[in-house]
């Protein structure tokens, strides 16, 4: 399982992690490798920490074993301040959107460029519609984030994530719960900007068919260990049931439909103790 | 952000009313105005008692407040209790004889020490000693005297009889 | 039994715990508020929302209290025929106790479940977090203006509802009772001292600001990120804040006019 091709392609790489929560092993010793300018995906059913990942990548959290390293930094024994530094060239995109949402459009996006530089007003004005004309939502630039749809809150948020031209992005979930157009416009904002801004992106999700369909390398996890990795042909062809299973969404298969439970015909019959 | 301006008033406004409210309890709350850092001399003097007196007690002549007490302690060898009073520069023309009386302001009021300017030439400056001094009254025993005394006029009219 | 006592200990470690993260929260905002102090604008935000938006509960409470201390004063002082101290009574139960206490109470009700509602929905959107990773402290950004602010709004607040109390009390003591007016303010100005009085006011209610927005602040920060969690946390800020108000006030009475 070990990919100790870490070349000078590698922009970040996992090596050993560990990590649980209370007693629940989230990563049991695992070790992943994301390529520069590729979009890689890790995918997984709800609930196997790929949250978690992304913020242990980005310095929110702190590994029980292992190392993480982000362009040659590891992640976990910067100092405060060259973390700040590093998260300047790293956008995160969350599920929420997080946008702030004391602020416009045009103010959320313009917040990352007022806090970080001294660029004038101008300059910031043509920047961040240079930003929210790249994601489509120029026209939006005056509306509060309760006013835009989930959709649209997403792509601010990148628009967001894009101001400090980082090099890279990670992307929580970005398909959950998304109507098919706005799950359409999401796949091809981020392969072009994954393309046009020469990004690296990581992408957590389990909606298959949209992260097949952009990623160029997947990495599939299940109980904290990788399951199966490869390029998405690959994974297609994957020998292990359980793969087979996630990738076409079947109800049952190594995964039961019923949660572990004792017998259902002596439950029935039991006449014990109420629940 | 686009009323930044009306919020300036109104926090400019905000800032302004809490102020006042500071500089009226300061002026026309305390005691602020009327007995600030003005200058004082300090004169002493010994009562067989000082009652009910505190720290801060009015000290008066005329029934105008000039200065306040600012220590009260019991002498070992006399024991007798001596009171320290500020009093203002600018009442610096009362006489060496003055007497000094502890009175009540009303029946149940606070005690206070209350000035009668004598008849010498000479002044009290920082530090003198006022020598002719009246004590507090002390309610108990005035009622207990009071008492005593209807008692044995009681008795000896009883006697007349 | 042996249930109950591993039970003890364990919240106890946990309200320990909670104290603990709490004191590091505090030093981190308290260092955060150097760097507010070059960005004059974050703190106006904040005292716009804190302070100008307390004003109209604290005026009209301060009013009313003061209005109901001349009405109730005058009643039992005019048993003893000592009306004209009405003054006094109105004044020192606001400066001394009243305006801080009650003012730090309708704060916390106020400003500080507000504050709460508002960090904990800050995180549980993810807001922080995201801030976060672009590189931004939320404490030095969101947490220490808001402390900044209700610590410098509560003195003020008090000083106001303290003086519109006694006005308040002026209006139903000399206005509509017939105390003489004269007497209520020269009796005032007798025996409130500003020193002992008014500053111990003052700082009394600085201490209730600096805790009460200790209190918010933390409870919002430290909230599980649900709906049900910030929920919980608001209403753990009134009562947590309420105990801590009468509490300290409590001390700092026994501290500041204990021997006179």
């Amino acid at each position: 399982m070990d990919n100790s091709n870490s070349s000078q392609n590698t922009l970040v790489s996992v090596r050993n992690l560990t990590f649980s929560r209370g007693n629940n092993k989230i990563f049991d010793d695992i070790s992943l490798d994301f390529e520069r300018g590729k979009i890689t995906a890790i995918m997984g059913p709800s609930g196997t920490g790929k949250t978690t990942l992304l913020k242990l990548i980005g310095g929110q959290l702190y590994p029980e074993q292992g190392t993480i390293t982000v362009d040659g930094q590891n992640v976990h024994r910067l100092r405060r301040k060259e973390l700040y530094e590093l998260r300047k060239r790293m956008g995160m995109l969350f599920q929420s959107g997080a946008l702030l949402t004391d602020m416009n459009v045009y103010d959320n996006v313009a917040f990352p460029l007022r806090e970080h530089t001294h660029l004038t007003e101008s300059m910031i004005r043509s920047l961040v519609l240079m930003k929210l004309q790249a994601v489509g939502l120029r026209g939006a630039h005056q509306l509060m984030p309760n006013e835009l749809s989930g959709g649209m809150a997403r792509r601010v948020a990148m628009a967001r994530a894009i101001a400090l031209d980082p090099m890279m992005i990670l992307y929580d979930e970005p398909f959950t719960g998304q109507d098919p157009i706005s799950m359409g416009v999401l796949v091809l904002l981020i392969k072009a900007l994954n393309e046009t801004l020469g990004l690296t992106s990581i992408i957590v999700s389990h909606d298959v068919q949209e992260t097949a369909q952009i990623a160029d390398y997947i990495y599939v996890i299940s109980n904290g260990k990788v399951v199966d990795h490869g390029t998405p042909a690959q994974i297609e062809q994957s020998s292990s049931e359980w793969v087979q299973q996630f990738m076409k969404g079947a109800a049952d298969g190594p995964v039961h439909f019923h949660y572990p439970a004792k017998e259902y015909v002596d439950d029935l019959l039991s006449t014990g103790k109420r629940y | 952000m686009q009323h930044t301006a009306t919020q300036d008033t109104l926090v400019g406004l905000f800032v302004a009313a809490g102020i006042a409210g500071l500089f009226f309890l300061a002026l026309q709350v305390s005691n602020l105005s009327s007995f600030g850092d003005k200058d004082t001399y300090t004169v002493t003097a010994s009562f067989e008692s000082s009652g009910g007196l505190k720290i801060k007690s009015a000290v008066s002549a005329a029934g105008v407040k000039i200065g306040k007490v600012t220590d009260i302690r019991f002498d070992p060898k006399t024991y007798q209790s001596v009171v320290s009073m500020a009093i203002e520069t600018k009442y610096n023309t009362l006489p060496e004889d003055t007497t000094a009386s502890i009175f009540t302001a009303g029946l149940l009021g606070e005690q206070y020490v209350n000035l009668e300017p004598g008849g010498s030439e000479d002044v009290l400056k920082n530090g003198s000693k006022i020598d002719i001094t009246q004590s507090a009254i002390i309610l108990e025993k005035v009622i207990g005297q009071f008492l005593f005394k209807s008692a044995e006029e009681k008795a000896q009219g009883d006697k007349k009889e | 039994m042996m249930q109950f006592f591993q039970r003890l200990g364990a919240s106890t470690r946990t309200s320990f715990t909670k104290l603990g993260r709490a004191t590091y929260f505090l030093l981190q905002t308290l260092s955060g508020i150097l760097s507010v102090l070059p960005r004059p604008r974050l703190l106006m935000n904040q005292l716009f929302s804190v302070g100008v938006l307390s004003f109209l509960i604290i005026t009209i409470s301060g009013l009313f209290v003061g209005m109901v201390l001349g009405l109730q004063g005058f009643y039992i002082l005019s048993d003893f025929g000592a009306e004209e101290s009405l003054g006094i009574m109105v004044a020192a139960s606001l400066v001394r106790e009243l305006g801080p206490v009650v003012t730090a109470l309708l704060f916390a009700g106020r400003a500080g479940s507000a504050l709460t509602a508002e960090i904990g929905l800050m995180k549980a959107t993810e807001q922080l977090s995201g801030m976060e990773m672009m590189a931004i402290d939320p404490i030095r950004r969101i947490i220490s203006p808001r402390f900044l602010a209700g610590f410098i709004s509560m003195p003020l607040l008090a000083s106001l509802f303290s003086a519109i109390g006694i006005i308040g009390g002026q209006l139903v003591g000399t206005g509509l009772l017939g105390v003489d007016d004269g007497a209520y303010w020269s009796q005032m100005q007798n025996q409130i001292d500003f020193y002992d009085d008014i500053i111990n006011g003052v700082i009394k209610s600085i201490i209730f600001g600096f805790v009460t927005s200790w209190i918010a602040l933390f409870e919002g920060y430290d909230a599980i990120p649900t709906s049900e969690g910030v929920s919980r946390a608001t209403t753990r800020t009134v009562v947590n804040s309420a105990f801590s108000i009468l509490g300290l006030d409590f001390i700092l009475t026994a501290l500041m006019f204990g021997d006179d």
